[in-house]
């Protein structure tokens, strides 16, 4: 298994997507504090770190359904802060949210049909889906609620991707699921990237994480730890950004 | 035999009761509202039509022309203000909102069309009745009004299966922010379900006017609103199958007890519903536990 | 982000020494209202009645809904019941007086099997089903031709007294009922019933995963409810001694507790006390304006439902930090003594969390 399974190297223009300085509030907690990050067109993007470290929050404000306390999202440059969760699907960014969430009582062809309804113009559509995972056109009339975890997975990103998306972001993608089944679902990853998707992911296995990713950013506690590409990063390093083990509450990464 | 007749006009009124629910049915089923001016919606209606037909002059039937599209949009625009601000705040809200408006819409009736009875007259065409030898007697108002509930009620159903508007509207009601994330404006499709709701809700407001008399407070006092909601009980919520199935049933249930005793016609169809909520919660053609 | 600890140089209690000028001031109010019919006219009184049976229902509505998480719009099931219980009573010769208790009693039985049949059904369901239960309990009760059927019937054997002087009885009884409703409500409230209610009002999931026995609470709370109406019910059918049907069991009195709750507030004792006088005075002011007072009131009601669901006395309580029931707890440091400003920490409402940090990916 090769390591960066980036379709494209990172790109030295301006970059995809930009986060400066997000903090994010739940009630009184302060879920995500003054994150920053850059994703470059073409690469995979991991966030990793322990539970309650903030990464679903992350994922949520971008995509527009938790609204931040300060700090900016630009998307190409523009912010994208004043934009509905659902206008952000127009602007390109489309979320896979944590635990997959199809729609119970749609089946499975619907439910790609509801991801299309909005979509924007661009390679991928249904019967490309279709393609991608193959078992999916015998079993497109069945409902979704009566899948396997892995599949409805699939028919998550599947759903995700009709929709065209510019960055893809993934929540959670192995939550559930047997290794074996979340390889052979980050295997498709190559295919989305070749396409033109910018990928960022939050993931809690992070073995998983570091083989697939370009970079890595790892939360604690809402606070940026450790940011870097997977070559340069060293076992000791993670567990300690992970764990914030060895680290002075507060201090920088 | 008159217990041939009596189930036989039990279904067709089980088709009025059917119009009734699936308005409520499709607000409870698609945004968890329960409508306690359902009933009142109704009668307003009515109340409109008559308004209608003393300006316009137009037969009664044909009334619903330009009541029903008038309720679709004022569907759409209680649900953008009232009914999405009280469900930011939670199921008491919506309830306590609901009836608020069912009262207003009572005594306002009252203080602008008096407490006098109305009803909206009936074209010579279908005031006339087919008997079927001695004893089975069908009004063809009734018939109509059947014909009508389960034309919506199949449309509605294809509707909902079928179109890209409907398939929308069955996401949300699964997953409001699955939906958002998909690209839909979930107040938008909330709205578009609301005036569909009011629309069915108008139609059986004008059909119970043309088959009785109504007061402005025909809304509780007439339990419509309970009729509507126990058909969607019996018949089981989320199929409109099973509120067309569960109005038939309330409608026979109600006539046959009426063979019993004339006191007797409400009891019986409450005493039904009773009975489902007790051993079968979740309806008749339901096969998930709901209640 | 550590859990805030309870720093161990604390002192906990029910209530301030200022706690005692509220119930001062209760015991001076309701000697001054038993006083009243000493100099006041009948009608007065009369209103008076009307006004505690409101309380009573209001006050219990609030139990229900705002506590106990049980939104009923069927009441009048349990008020109508308690008028016939007293009927049923003077029928046969006895003190409808005397038919008081057997009414909240007799109300009580009906709501133990009304809770039984309709424990199961989530909120909405819940309250049509209570709505369907008034409805046949008015349907069989008009089938009773002894009861006067569908027309109504008087209410015989009340002692033959002056005018005046039954009118003050039935006010003293009203008055008294009303103060036992309140103090009950206290009461529960305060031990440990109430602490499983205040934690369903809070959050009903997070009451239940903690263990609390929230079907008890409900069951009890929802039994309280059908004593306290069926006792109004009695009260109303022996302040206007004639039983009407459709008026025993009528949906409007649910409107005007609901209404009463609402505009005073929901959740709190003191709620609908300031919502039934509120109620009482929008009454007067606008009953020369016929159904304008309704239209009037539920579109109060709606907004106060939407933009001030803590009522009137939300409002006022939240201004003047005022609590005339002391049902919560106060935290003080433990150098410093009650009174002092900054460094008081107020928990009028306990959290029940499930210990450890807030945890939120």
């Amino acid at each position: 298994m090769t390591r960066g399974v980036t379709g494209g190297a990172i790109t030295a223009g301006a970059p995809l997507l930009e986060v400066r300085q997000l903090t994010v509030h739940h009630g009184q907690l302060r879920a995500l504090d003054e994150v920053s990050l850059t994703v470059g067109a073409g690469e995979v993007y991991a966030m990793i770190g322990a539970n309650g470290a903030g990464k679903t929050t992350l994922l949520r404000a971008i995509s527009g359904l938790k609204a931040p306390t300060s700090g900016s999202i630009l998307l190409d440059g523009t912010d994208v802060a004043s934009l509905r969760a659902e206008r952000r699907v127009a602007a390109g960014i489309v979320m896979v949210p944590e635990g997959r969430r199809l729609f119970p009582s749609l089946t499975v062809e619907e439910n790609l049909q509801v991801g299309a309804s909005y979509a924007r113009p661009g390679p991928w559509n249904i019967d490309r889906v279709y393609e991608l995972f193959s078992w999916m056109p015998q079993r497109r009339k069945q409902l979704a609620a009566q899948l396997s975890g892995g599949e409805q997975q699939s028919v998550a990103i599947g759903r995700a991707l009709v929709a065209n998306p510019r960055l893809l972001l993934l929540d959670e993608l192995s939550l559930g699921l047997a290794p074996v089944i979340v390889a052979r679902i980050y295997d498709t990853l190559p295919d989305l990237l070749a396409s033109g998707v910018t990928v960022l992911l939050v993931e809690q296995d992070v073995s998983q994480a570091l083989r697939v990713a370009s970079r890595v950013h790892c939360l604690l506690e809402g606070r940026t730890t450790l940011q870097g590409e997977p070559a340069r990063l060293t076992a000791a390093g993670l567990e300690s950004a992970y764990f914030g083990l060895n680290t002075t509450p507060g201090a920088p990464a | 035999m008159t217990w041939v007749n009596a189930i036989i006009q039990g279904v067709l009124l089980g088709g009025l009761y059917a119009l009734f629910a699936c308005g409520l049915s499709l607000l409870f089923g698609v945004m968890k509202v329960i409508n306690l001016a359902h009933g009142d919606l109704a009668i307003l209606a009515g109340y409109l039509a008559v308004g209608v037909i003393a300006v316009t002059h137009i037969p009664a039937v044909w009334s619903f022309i330009i009541v029903v599209p008038l309720f679709a949009v004022l569907g759409y625009l209680a649900q953008r203000t009232l009914i999405q601000a009280s469900l930011s705040r939670g199921v008491l809200t919506t309830l306590l909102v609901t009836f608020g408006l069912s009262v207003v819409i009572e005594n306002a009736l009252q203080q602008f069309f008096s407490a006098n009875s109305r009803t909206l007259g009936i074209g010579s065409l279908i005031s006339d009745s087919l008997h079927i030898g001695s004893q089975v007697t069908i009004a063809y108002l009734d018939l109509v009004i059947f014909l009508v509930a389960v034309v919506v009620l199949l449309g509605l159903q294809y509707y909902l299966s079928s179109s890209r508007q409907g398939r929308l509207i069955r996401a949300v009601a699964d997953d409001r922010e699955a939906a958002q994330l998909a690209g839909a404006d979930y107040r938008h499709i909330f709205g578009i379900a609301a005036a569909i709701a009011f629309a069915t809700v108008a139609l059986a407001g004008i059909a119970y006017g043309m088959y009785t008399s109504f007061t402005p407070d025909s809304g509780s006092t007439a339990l419509l609103l309970l009729f509507a909601f126990e058909a969607v009980v019996i018949g089981g919520l989320g199929s409109l199958w099973g509120t067309l199935l569960g109005g038939i049933l309330l409608g026979v249930v109600q006539q046959l007890g009426a063979q019993v005793s004339s006191n007797d016609q409400v009891l019986a169809g409450q005493l039904l519903f009773l009975l489902i909520l007790l051993i079968r919660p979740q309806g008749i053609t339901t096969s998930r536990r709901m209640a | 982000m550590s859990p805030p600890g309870i720093a161990p140089d604390v002192r906990v209690t029910r209530s301030r020494r200022s706690a005692l000028w509220p119930v001062l001031g209760a015991v001076v109010v309701i000697a001054v209202l038993a006083y009243l019919p000493y100099v006041v006219y009948a009608g007065t009184t009369s209103l008076l009645v009307n006004f505690f049976i409101l309380l009573i229902m209001a006050s219990l509505w609030n139990l229900l809904a705002g506590y106990a998480g049980l939104v009923s719009v069927g009441q009048q099931a349990f008020i109508g019941l308690g008028s016939y219980f007293v009927l049923i009573v003077g029928l046969h010769g006895i003190d409808p007086f005397i038919g008081l208790p057997v009414a909240a009693l007799g109300s009580g039985v009906v709501g133990l099997v009304v809770w039984w049949l309709l424990s199961r059904l989530r909120t909405g369901y819940f309250a049509i089903a209570t709505w369907v239960i008034a409805s046949i309990c008015y349907l069989v009760v008009i089938r009773f031709a002894s009861l006067g059927g569908g027309t109504g019937e008087p209410l015989p054997g009340l002692p033959s007294i002056s005018n005046t002087l039954l009118n003050a009885y039935t006010y003293w009884v009203a008055l008294a009922v009303a103060v036992i409703v309140l103090v009950s409500i206290y009461v529960v409230l305060r031990g440990r019933l109430g602490l499983v209610l205040t934690a369903v009002r809070d959050d009903e999931t997070g009451a239940r995963s903690i263990g609390a026995r929230v079907s008890r609470a409900q069951l009890l709370v929802f039994v309280i409810a059908a004593v306290g109406c069926g006792a109004a019910g009695g009260l109303e059918l022996i302040s206007q001694p004639f039983v009407q049907p459709t008026a025993a069991f009528s949906v409007q009195w649910t409107a005007e507790m609901i209404f009463a709750t609402l505009i005073g507030g929901i959740g709190t004792i003191e709620g609908p006390i300031l919502g039934t006088i509120v109620f009482f005075a929008l009454q007067q002011w606008l009953s020369s304006y016929g159904t304008w007072y309704l239209i009037v009131l539920g579109a109060v009601a709606m907004t106060v439902a939407i933009w001030a669901p803590r009522g009137l006395w939300g409002l006022i309580a939240e201004r003047l930090h005022l609590r005339l029931f002391p049902v919560g707890y106060w935290v003080w440091p433990a150098e410093r003594g009650a009174g002092s400003g900054s460094a008081r920490l107020r928990l009028p409402r306990l959290r029940l969390r499930r210990g450890g940090a807030a945890s939120r990916p």
